[in-house]
């Protein structure tokens, strides 16, 4: 009879714990931000049709890194449960507090079961509420963990830079164009330096609680994107813009190698374009 | 129905991005069309909504529904809403048993919306009509009990740049329809009104005031028809699509082209004349 070797729990846990932060490592940041009218998402993905930001509900949007299979995975569940809340009580009881239970039971489960591998992925849960105190941002860890996030914060490889980043720089009530701007500092920035990302390597979106429509998730295009950047990256934003990451000093974008697959002539795909804001 | 615990296996399983074959798997008693009902006639249970009309114009369809849900000589609600935005770029006005009907549009807008999510970009203008095919076929139980629900859809073809309308019949057939149509108890008369109203030319503006002297002929010669309520300033519910997408046209612009239209009818009583040749 084999005797299989002991191995204790604490051990176990922490293979499983260094098995998932090590793939998680490995792929680029995401960052959310609490800017003046709602949330912003932003992350480095070089496909244009496959999402790391992806709507979920009316109000409630999804941020992940890690293996692209598991979080696509999770989202779609995430879609479905809600769609299917939505359908038996009303739009209203969607709420991001019982998705991010959800996802935080599964991913518990699967962590702590033998049987399964643990999931190599964070995620984040945004909900906007109708005024900025009414806003949640939920960071669910790949062992079922749950903080509630204020203000801003980032998941993925370099996380612990762009947060220290962004709790430089961040200051509450930013505009959308400021809250971006500083974003794509923040995911540029690694430890020997930073680097300007390219505007077709950026994965931009918003829940913005001003727009008229019922769905208040928009993505935005490139050109949109270029036309924010552009203008910010000419000018003297303010005080809260230190000159040291003048992005015009470094132009070489780096590619983006963690990026899932797609074929590149893949068209992106929008949602309908709101006709309340064109810019 | 709660989640408390980690998310269900089905959740998990990747597969249909219909959220109409996920509720059919997961929930079937949510389907409106998985409810058994006796036998016998059920029509005069509950209010029926009456007269869609829809007419397409060069870089649109315009869709308007009058106000009135009748239940056998009785006017059961005189503001009932019988037009919705099914998403961004198309529109569906239900005429037939109006709980039914609604339930049908919340699950079809659901259903559009589900796929857009999931997969990241919508639906053909075809896929949607049929999906809305799909869903009137599985009420046929219903429909021979007297409680048939028939849409009318419309909507802004993205691929093809311009209008489009489907009608459709009880059993789920799907028909695409050229310049206009009409459903509805009224439909017949509003349908007359319209082939001699309707021009090719007209813009969208031109559009909404046919439908509306369409609805008016209804209304004259159907009592399930309500015409517009000057007393209660009700008027039809109108929506205009573009490629800039689905807007409701205010009660304020309906109100002033409906007053117009009533002003011409004092003189006239029977509608604008068309030329005999």
């Amino acid at each position: 009879m084999n005797m299989p070797f002991y191995v204790s729990p604490e051990q176990l846990m922490k293979d499983r714990a260094d098995f998932a932060r090590k793939g998680i490592a490995r792929g680029r940041s995401v960052a959310v931000l609490r800017y003046a009218d709602g949330l912003l998402f932003v992350s480095e993905n070089a496909s244009a049709a496959l999402h790391k930001v992806s709507e979920i509900y009316d109000r409630i949007a999804f941020a992940a890194v890690g293996r692209y299979n598991e979080f696509e995975n999770l989202r779609i569940a995430g879609v479905r449960l809600a769609d299917m809340r939505g359908y038996s009580y009303d739009r209203r009881d969607v709420t991001g507090r019982a998705l991010a239970n959800a996802y935080a039971q599964t991913l518990g489960a699967i962590f702590s079961s033998g049987g399964e591998k643990p999931y190599e992925v964070e995620l984040f849960v945004g909900e906007v509420g109708d005024s900025p105190a009414a806003d949640q941002v939920y960071r669910l860890t790949y062992d079922g963990q749950v903080a509630d996030e204020r203000s801003f914060a980032a998941m993925g490889g370099s996380a612990e830079t762009v947060t220290t980043h962004l709790r430089e720089h961040y200051r509450t009530g930013m505009s959308l164009s400021e809250a971006i701007q500083l974003a794509v500092d923040a995911l540029g920035r690694h430890e020997s330096g930073s680097r300007v990302i390219a505007v077709e390597a950026l994965e931009v979106a918003v829940l913005d609680r001003t727009r008229t429509q019922q769905r208040k998730f928009k993505r935005f295009t490139d050109p949109e994107l270029a036309g924010i950047l552009g203008e910010d990256r000419g000018e003297d934003v303010g005080e809260e813009t230190p000159a040291a990451t003048d992005p015009a000093t470094d132009p070489a974008a780096d590619p983006a190698s963690d990026a899932p697959v797609a074929p590149p002539d893949d068209t992106p795909v929008a949602p309908p374009v709101d006709p309340g804001s064109t810019g | 129905m709660t989640f408390e615990q980690r998310l269900p296996p089905a959740y998990l399983t990747p597969g249909s991005s219909s959220f109409l074959d996920f509720l059919a798997a997961q929930a079937p008693e949510l389907l409106p069309s998985r409810r058994a009902t006796p036998a016998g006639s059920a029509a005069d249970l509950a209010p029926h909504g009456t007269t869609i009309v829809a007419a397409t114009f060069p870089g649109g369809v315009v869709m308007a529904g009058d106000r009135r849900a009748t239940m056998g000589n009785v006017i059961a609600q005189r503001d009932i809403e019988k037009v919705y935005p099914a998403d961004e770029f198309s529109c569906v006005g239900i005429a037939g048993s109006a709980g039914l009907a609604v339930e049908i549009v919340r699950l079809f807008q659901l259903e559009l919306e589900h796929y857009e999510k999931i997969e990241g970009s919508p639906l053909s203008m075809d896929g949607k009509a049929n999906r809305l095919a799909t869903l009137i076929r599985s009420n046929l139980g219903m429909a021979m009990q007297g409680l048939a629900v028939v849409p009318l859809f419309a909507g802004f073809d993205l691929a093809t740049g311009h209008g489009r309308i489907f009608s459709y019949d009880v059993t789920g057939g799907r028909y695409e329809e050229t310049a206009f149509h009409s459903v509805g108890s009224g439909s017949l008369f509003a349908r007359g009104a319209l082939k001699k109203l309707y021009r090719e030319d007209l813009d969208a503006e031109g559009c909404v005031t046919a439908l509306i002297q369409a609805l008016y002929d209804a209304a004259d010669d159907d009592s399930a028809t309500g015409g517009p309520d000057l007393t209660r300033r009700i008027f039809p519910i109108v929506g205009v699509i573009t490629d800039r997408g689905y807007r409701r046209v205010s009660d304020e612009d309906v109100a002033a082209i409906a007053d117009r239209v009533i002003a011409a009818r004092m003189e006239r009583p029977d509608g604008p004349a068309a030329a005999l040749t």
